[in-house]
C-alpha cells in the first residue's frame, strides 16, 4: 500500500513538472515577484529535469543501489561503493562486473573481492556479521590495538575484511576526526598503514555513536552521491537543500528548482543564455581582474587542469594531486601539465623558453587594441548588469502602478499584462547582458553580422518597453498603454527567441568562430 | 605530563628503553610532545658518517593527525628543502594512526638512503641526483672509467653534506 502511494506521488510529481514545462517551455522564471506566471522563451532545446528533496535524494540513491543489487546480490553498502567507483553508471558497472576484470574493479573501488575475503572468521568482523562472528571470536586471545596501544580481548576489536583490528573507542575516535575535521566519508579507509580498504556505511554507522557525527556523515555521503553523479546538481540557492536530476545531458539550457531559483545546470550560475559556461567563466574572471581578491587568487592559486577547481599550494612539492574526489588529476604545479612526463624525462618546467618570451612581447603590442575592444563590450555588459540589479525596485514600481490602474477601474485580471511585461523585460535584459559577452568572444563573420542585427533589434525593443513601463499613467491613454505594452512585450519575446535560436543554430552547425582571448 | 595520552607515554618509554639503531629521540624537558631527534646517515648512502638533527612535534590530534617533523641540520637531498621541510607521503595524506614516531623516523632514515627524485622539493638537487644516478646505472655494466667518475661524484656529495653538518 505504501508503495502504491509513493508511486502515485511520483506520478503526480512528474505530471506537475510537465505542466510547468509546458507553461514555461523549459525556460527560467525570473527571480522576483509573481513568478508563477509563465514566461515563454526562445529555447527550442528542451531540458527535462526533476527536483529532488533530501529525502527523495537518498531514496533515489537506494533505488539505484537496489536496482543493481537485484542482479549482484552483494551487501548493499558494497554495491554503493562500487557504484561510486563507476560514477553511478549502472550499465558501466554491470559491464565491468560481468565482462571485465572483477578483481580490478574491486581493487579500484578499494574493496576486497568477496572470493578473496579472509576465511578466518575471527578477523572478519564487519558490522552486519558481528552477532554471528562474535561467538566464533570468543576465544580469550588478547590483541594490542595499534592506535592506543592497549590490549583488549577479541570481542572489543573491530576490523574490515582486510583483517586490521582496532579497538572500538579508537575506531570511533578515528571516524569522528575523519568525518568532522577532514570531511571524509566516501573515501574513509581502514586506519592501518597503507591499507586503502574503504569503510562501508553500515560499519561506520554502527561504530559512530554521536548523533552530530552520524548526521554529518550521512550528509557527506549524500553530497558525494550528488557530486559524483553526472546528472545531479545541488540547487545553488542559499538555504535550499534540493538537488536537480536531469533526465538527459543538459547542455546550455537553464533549469529551475522547485524553490523558484533557476540556474545553469552545467556551471550552477544564474542562467546565462546565449553564452557558453566556459566563455562566461573567462569573462567573469577578466571582469574581476581588478579586484584585490582576484589579484590574490591570481598570484596564489591555480586551477586544476582537469576539473578547474581552484587550488592553493600550501606546502610540499610540485607534484599536485587534485583533492576533488571525482577528479584526482596528477599534475605539475609549475607547468600545469600532467605529472607523468616529469617522473621520467626530467624536468623542463624550470627552463626559460625564449620563443615563449618573444610571443609574449608580440602579444603586448596587440593588447592595447584588445583593451579598447574589451572596454566597449564591458561597458555595455555592465550597463545591463546594473539594470538587472534594480529589478526588485522595478517590480515594486510596477506593483504600485498596478494598484493605481486598479483604482482607475481596471480589473485584476486585466492588469496582469504589466507584470508579464516586467518579466519579459528582465529576461530580455539578462539575455542582452550575456549577448555582449558572446559578441566579445566572437570572430567577425556573416553570421556575426546577423547576430549583431538581432541584438540591436532586441536592445531597441527592450529599451522602448522599459520606457513604456515607466510612463505616467493618465486615464486617457489607458487602453492605448495596454496595447502598446502588450505589443512591445510580445515583440521583445519574439526577438529574444529569434536571437537565441540563431545562436543555438550556430552552436549546432558550428558557424561561430570563437577567439581565444 | 598531565593530560598526555597513554599512547604517547608508551611510545616515549619504548623509544628510550628500546631505541632504533641509528636513531635517537629524546623528549623535551618542558614539553613532552616535542622531541629532539638525531638520525645517523645510513650505511652505504652519501650521508654515511653524518649526523642529522631533527625536531618532531606531536600535535594535539596525534595520533589522528601526523607528527610535524623538520630537519634542523642542513641537508643536500632532493626531498628536503632549505628549511628542512620533508616531502614524505606518510607525513601528509598517507598518514595512518597506526604509524608511530618510531616508524616515521625509520621512514625518514630510509628516505636518506633512497631519495625519490620524481617527487622533489628541492629541484636543483633532484636534477643533480637524477643525472648522477643515471650515470650510476649506466656504469654498473659498462666501464671502470665511468665507475671512477661516479665514485668521485658521490664522494664529493658526501663531503658536501658533511661540510654542511660541521657548519650547523
Amino acid at each position: 500500500m505504501a508503495e502504491i502511494e509513493e508511486e502515485d506521488f511520483m506520478y503526480d510529481y512528474e505530471e506537475s513538472d510537465d505542466e510547468e514545462d509546458e507553461d514555461e517551455e523549459g525556460d527560467f522564471v525570473s527571480d522576483g515577484l509573481l513568478r508563477e506566471d509563465s514566461v515563454p522563451s526562445g529555447s527550442k532545446l528542451k531540458a527535462e529535469w526533476q527536483t529532488l528533496s533530501p529525502d527523495q535524494l537518498s531514496k533515489k540513491m537506494f533505488e539505484i543501489v537496489d536496482d543493481v543489487n537485484a542482479v549482484f546480490q552483494l551487501p548493499t553498502p558494497h554495491v554503493r561503493i562500487l557504484l561510486t567507483a563507476c560514477k553511478w553508471d549502472k550499465e558501466k558497472l554491470m559491464e565491468r562486473y560481468y565482462a571485465g576484470d572483477q578483481e580490478a574493479l574491486f581493487r579500484e573501488a578499494h574493496l576486497i573481492h568477496p572470493k578473496k575475503r579472509n576465511p578466518n572468521p575471527v578477523i572478519v568482523v564487519r558490522a552486519q556479521s558481528t552477532s554471528t562472528c562474535g561467538a566464533a571470536a570468543s576465544s580469550k586471545q588478547e590483541y594490542i590495538c595499534d592506535i592506543c596501544m592497549m590490549s583488549y580481548s577479541t570481542d572489543h576489536m573491530m576490523g574490515l575484511e582486510c583483517g586490521h583490528l582496532f579497538c572500538r573507542p579508537c575506531w570511533n575516535n578515528y571516524l569522528t576526526v575523519m568525518v568532522m575535521s577532514q570531511g571524509r566519508a566516501q573515501t574513509l579507509s581502514c586506519p592501518a598503514t597503507s591499507c586503502d580498504i574503504v569503510v562501508d556505511e553500515a560499519t561506520v554507522l554502527e561504530l559512530l555513536t554521536d548523533g552530530e557525527v552520524r548526521k554529518k556523515y550521512q550528509y557527506l555521503i549524500t553530497n558525494s552521491f550528488v557530486q559524483d553523479h553526472p546528472l545531479l546538481k545541488w540547487c545553488p540557492s542559499p538555504g535550499c537543500c534540493n538537488a536537480l536530476l536531469a533526465s538527459n545531458n543538459v547542455e546550455h539550457e537553464p533549469v529551475s528548482c522547485s524553490c523558484g531559483h533557476s540556474f545553469c545546470f552545467k556551471c550552477s550560475r544564474d542562467p546565462h543564455e546565449p553564452i557558453l559556461c566556459t566563455y562566461l567563466s573567462k569573462w567573469l574572471k577578466k571582469c574581476d581582474d581588478d579586484s584585490e581578491t582576484s589579484n590574490w587568487i591570481h598570484v596564489n592559486t591555480k586551477e586544476c587542469p582537469k576539473c578547474s577547481a581552484t587550488i592553493e599550494k600550501n606546502g610540499g612539492c610540485n607534484h599536485m594531486i587534485c583533492c576533488n574526489n571525482s577528479c584526482k588529476a596528477e599534475f605539475c604545479w609549475v607547468c600545469l601539465g600532467p605529472w607523468e612526463p616529469h617522473g621520467t624525462s626530467w624536468y623542463n618546467c624550470n627552463r626559460y623558453n625564449e620563443s615563449d618570451a618573444k610571443s609574449a612581447r608580440d602579444a603586448q603590442m596587440g593588447s592595447r587594441a584588445a583593451l579598447e575592444r574589451y572596454l566597449f563590450y564591458c561597458n555595455r555588459y555592465m550597463n545591463h548588469l546594473r539594470s538587472s540589479k534594480m529589478e526588485a525596485k522595478l517590480y515594486e514600481m510596477v506593483h504600485e502602478k498596478m494598484k493605481e490602474l486598479q483604482q482607475l477601474g481596471m480589473s485584476w485580471v486585466e492588469i496582469q499584462f504589466m507584470k508579464k511585461a516586467v518579466d519579459v523585460l528582465c529576461l530580455c535584459r539578462q539575455t542582452l547582458m550575456y549577448t555582449y559577452v558572446f559578441a566579445y568572444y566572437l570572430k567577425k563573420n556573416n553570421h556575426m553580422l546577423i547576430f549583431e542585427d538581432n541584438q540591436s533589434d532586441l536592445e531597441i525593443a527592450t529599451e522602448l518597453l522599459s520606457e513604456y513601463l515607466e510612463r505616467e499613467i493618465t486615464s486617457v491613454s489607458l487602453d492605448q498603454l495596454k496595447i502598446q505594452v502588450q505589443d512591445k512585450s510580445k515583440y521583445c519575446e519574439a526577438r529574444r527567441k529569434v536571437l537565441l535560436e540563431h545562436v543555438y543554430e550556430g552552436y549546432d552547425q558550428d558557424f561561430w568562430d570563437f577567439t581565444e582571448l | 605530563m598531565a593530560g598526555l595520552p597513554k599512547r604517547i607515554l608508551k611510545e616515549t618509554q619504548r623509544l628510550l628503553t628500546d631505541p632504533v639503531q641509528g636513531i635517537n629521540a629524546t623528549p623535551d624537558e618542558q614539553n613532552a610532545r616535542y622531541f629532539h631527534v638525531v638520525v645517523a646517515g645510513p650505511k652505504d648512502s652519501p650521508f654515511e658518517g653524518g649526523t642529522f638533527k631533527l625536531e618532531l612535534f606531536l600535535p594535539e590530534e596525534y595520533p589522528m593527525a601526523p607528527p610535524k617533523v623538520r630537519f634542523m641540520t642542513k641537508i643536500y637531498h632532493p626531498n628536503i628543502d632549505k628549511l628542512g621541510r620533508i616531502c614524505l607521503d606518510i607525513l601528509k595524506d598517507k598518514w595512518s594512526p597506526a604509524l608511530q614516531i618510531r616508524t616515521v623516523l625509520l621512514s625518514i632514515q630510509a628516505l636518506l638512503s633512497a631519495p625519490n627524485p620524481d617527487d622533489p622539493l628541492a629541484n636543483d638537487v633532484a636534477d643533480a641526483w637524477k643525472t648522477n644516478e643515471h650515470l650510476a646505472i649506466q656504469t654498473g655494466e659498462e666501464s671502470f672509467l665511468y665507475m671512477y667518475f661516479i665514485f668521485t661524484s658521490l664522494l664529493y656529495f658526501t663531503r658536501f653534506c658533511l661540510l654542511f653538518n660541521n657548519f650547523s
